[in-house]
């Protein structure tokens, strides 16, 4: 800064440097105050909405605030047994998923980022093509196979598809760490007599351990927020998780907006807890994982 | 092509991201030259065979064989075979199925909706998350604070989010219509999912919103992967701020563009729940995208088609398939140019 105000003597330019540096201490976070708000304002609404009654909410005029405040909805829903159910299916299938996921991913992403082996190229190949499938664009084919197999309606169905619609992703991240570690720190431990299992276990994942952390959150994150697989094949409604489950408190039948909100608050609340727990670790891993 | 994650994305590796990758541990920093590496490297990994392969990737080829590729089987025989509207197989349908998406008649409608969905999701999410990214690597008083804000809609479940829209969208009910009314914009409220003028506008709406987070974070990334020493040159160049912009952190930028662009051209095609749950009290397939097309087919139009959805399936997985390598191409093509 300094430097251009040197080069450029000119005094009006100075003046408007001073001038913005001061004012820049209070326009950026009145910027920051909008773009906060625009991103937050949905769930604002979407709070306060869960604080008044049904009748509330589809009243005309509509009014910003609560015209009642109502505060027993969150009790109401999270003694729902309905609501228990859709929490512990959502629960189940993410943390299988996600324990999956890093179990198969670990180990993939590390051989082909360290060892060169014909159909190297093949199986990178292979996790790319996968990223570019969704669950939704498979969906019948998907439908068939667990249909064939017996395997509608059941957790072992969408914890499978979960975790292998994850995989391709997490695989990439964590090749991406483990390319990025030289070689040389392996290669010592080798020499100490450490097999190659060993290496990867006791060396290789205490050293990135950012990335595992992140493909671990993702994975949970992508698994709880699974919507299409689950509406297609989890026909129980005692099992369906929550993404799913909470659509039924508004439909052409009942409209309990109010339990719809206060569900919804509390499906996000883990998710966006998790997510800020990485959000340090997010731009490293997406740098280390995907960008050169 | 050597490395096909390379071949799409580039591999990180020597860059300046990998010097902030976790790695830079003491023992990095071992002197060693080529040759030595290259010789040692043939002992330890020589003598790899298929099978210590297939160890290490045999689980995850497990899981991509029988859920991914199996299913993409399946789909391929759905698509040939024809069902009973209650999914039971009936025999072979040869190409019928085929002919029957083709010859759809909102084909053409869907095609044109999908085109728009995508391209202009893609193309503003790009825009407004460059200046989002730009403004979040600034350092100011609550920056965290945005940055968290900024979150909630990407940990959010695109089902959730969506059904909150419908409620923000209403035309009695809604927020959208109270604040436009309220502050004189609009002289009456606006039925944003119900007048066929305005659905696609707010699903596109959603669409952004959802995915600039993502984005963002992406050329967060980018930014913090460009050195300082590069902007400490240009200015004591006397470069001025825009021609910094424009001539360094911009081309700079190239691979997190890349990197962004590809997956949310992935995404918002393959994007479902908003188009689903914003689209949900219209009948017909006048707001639909190729993919909710799809599932409407099998399992909520009047026909139940297992089989022409199938077919439609493979449209939609082909059509993904070539958007991407042709946009990889021509990128590719263009580094050339350059």
């Amino acid at each position: 800064m300094a430097v251009v105000t040197r080069a450029a003597p000119a005094p009006m330019g100075t003046r408007r440097k001073v001038g913005w540096a001061r004012a820049r201490r209070y326009v950026l976070p009145l910027v920051g105050l909008a773009v906060a708000l625009a991103f937050l304002g949905p769930y604002i609404v979407m709070v306060l909405n869960s604080l008044r009654p049904s009748s509330d909410v589809v009243q005309t005029p509509p009014t910003f605030l609560p015209r009642t405040w109502q505060w027993s909805t969150f009790g109401d829903v999270l003694g729902d047994q309905r609501f228990l159910n859709w929490l512990k299916t959502s629960l189940l299938v993410a943390t299988s998923s996600t324990i999956i996921v890093v179990l198969v991913a670990v180990p993939a992403a590390y051989f082909t980022a360290r060892v060169r082996f014909a159909g190297r190229t093949a199986f990178l190949f292979l996790v790319l093509i996968t990223q570019m499938f969704s669950p939704t664009s498979l969906v019948v084919g998907l439908y068939r196979e667990f249909f064939d197999l017996n395997l509608v309606n059941t957790y072992l169905a969408i914890i499978l598809t979960n975790s292998a619609f994850n995989l391709a992703f997490a695989i990439w991240i964590l090749h991406g760490f483990f390319s990025s570690i030289p070689k040389e720190v392996e290669e010592a431990a080798h020499l100490d007599g450490c097999s190659r299992f060993g290496t990867l276990t006791r060396i290789m994942l205490p050293l990135t351990m950012p990335g595992v952390v992140t493909a671990v959150i993702f994975t949970f994150i992508a698994a709880w927020n699974e919507y299409v697989v689950a509406l297609t094949l989890m026909l129980d409604d005692a099992k369906k998780p929550l993404t799913v489950g909470i659509t039924s408190y508004v439909t052409g039948y009942e409209q309990h907006w109010d339990q719809l909100f206060a569900a919804s608050i509390i499906a996000i609340i883990p998710v966006v807890i998790l997510f800020a727990f990485i959000e340090k670790h997010l731009v490293r891993g997406l740098t280390a994982g995907s960008i050169k | 092509m050597a490395d096909p994650l390379q071949g799409a994305v580039a591999e990180p590796g020597s860059t300046p991201a990998a010097a902030t990758a976790p790695a830079a541990s003491p023992v990095g920093s071992a002197s060693s030259d080529g040759s030595s590496r290259g010789r040692r490297r043939r002992t330890l990994h020589g003598g790899t065979s298929i099978w210590v392969a297939l160890l290490w990737l045999g689980p995850a080829l497990l899981l991509i064989f029988g859920v991914v590729v199996f299913p993409a089987v399946q789909l391929v025989r759905a698509a040939f075979s024809k069902y009973s509207i209650t999914g039971l197989r009936l025999g072979d349908a040869g190409t019928t199925n085929f002919k029957n998406v083709l010859n759809h008649s909102s084909l053409p409608t869907v095609l044109a909706n999908t085109v728009i969905w995508v391209v202009v999701v893609v193309a503003l999410t790009v825009l407004i998350s460059l200046a989002v990214a730009q403004f979040l690597a600034k350092d100011f008083f609550g920056r965290k604070v945005v940055r968290w804000a900024i979150i909630v809609p990407w940990a959010a479940s695109l089902v959730i989010t969506a059904k909150l829209f419908t409620m923000i969208y209403d035309y009695y009910y809604g927020t959208l219509n109270l604040i436009l009314t309220t502050l004189h914009i609009t002289s009456g409220p606006i039925d944003f999912l119900g007048d066929d003028r305005w659905t696609m506008a707010s699903m596109i709406l959603v669409g952004i919103f959802v995915s600039v987070p993502f984005t963002a974070y992406v050329f967060v990334a980018g930014l913090n992967a460009i050195p300082d020493d590069v902007y400490e040159a240009a200015k004591i160049d006397g470069a001025r701020p825009w021609q910094i912009y424009w001539r360094i952190t911009l081309p700079l930028l190239r691979p997190a563009m890349v990197v962004a662009s590809v997956l949310n051209i992935i995404y918002v095609f393959n994007s479902f729940p908003i188009v689903y749950t914003l689209n949900d009290r219209n009948p017909g397939f006048l707001h639909d995208t190729t993919i909710t097309f799809m599932y409407k087919l099998a399992f909520k139009s009047a026909e139940k088609d297992v089989g022409m959805s199938a077919a439609a399936g493979i449209f939609n997985v082909l059509l993904i398939l070539i958007v991407v390598v042709v946009y990889l191409r021509t990128l590719k093509w263009q580094e050339q140019e350059d």
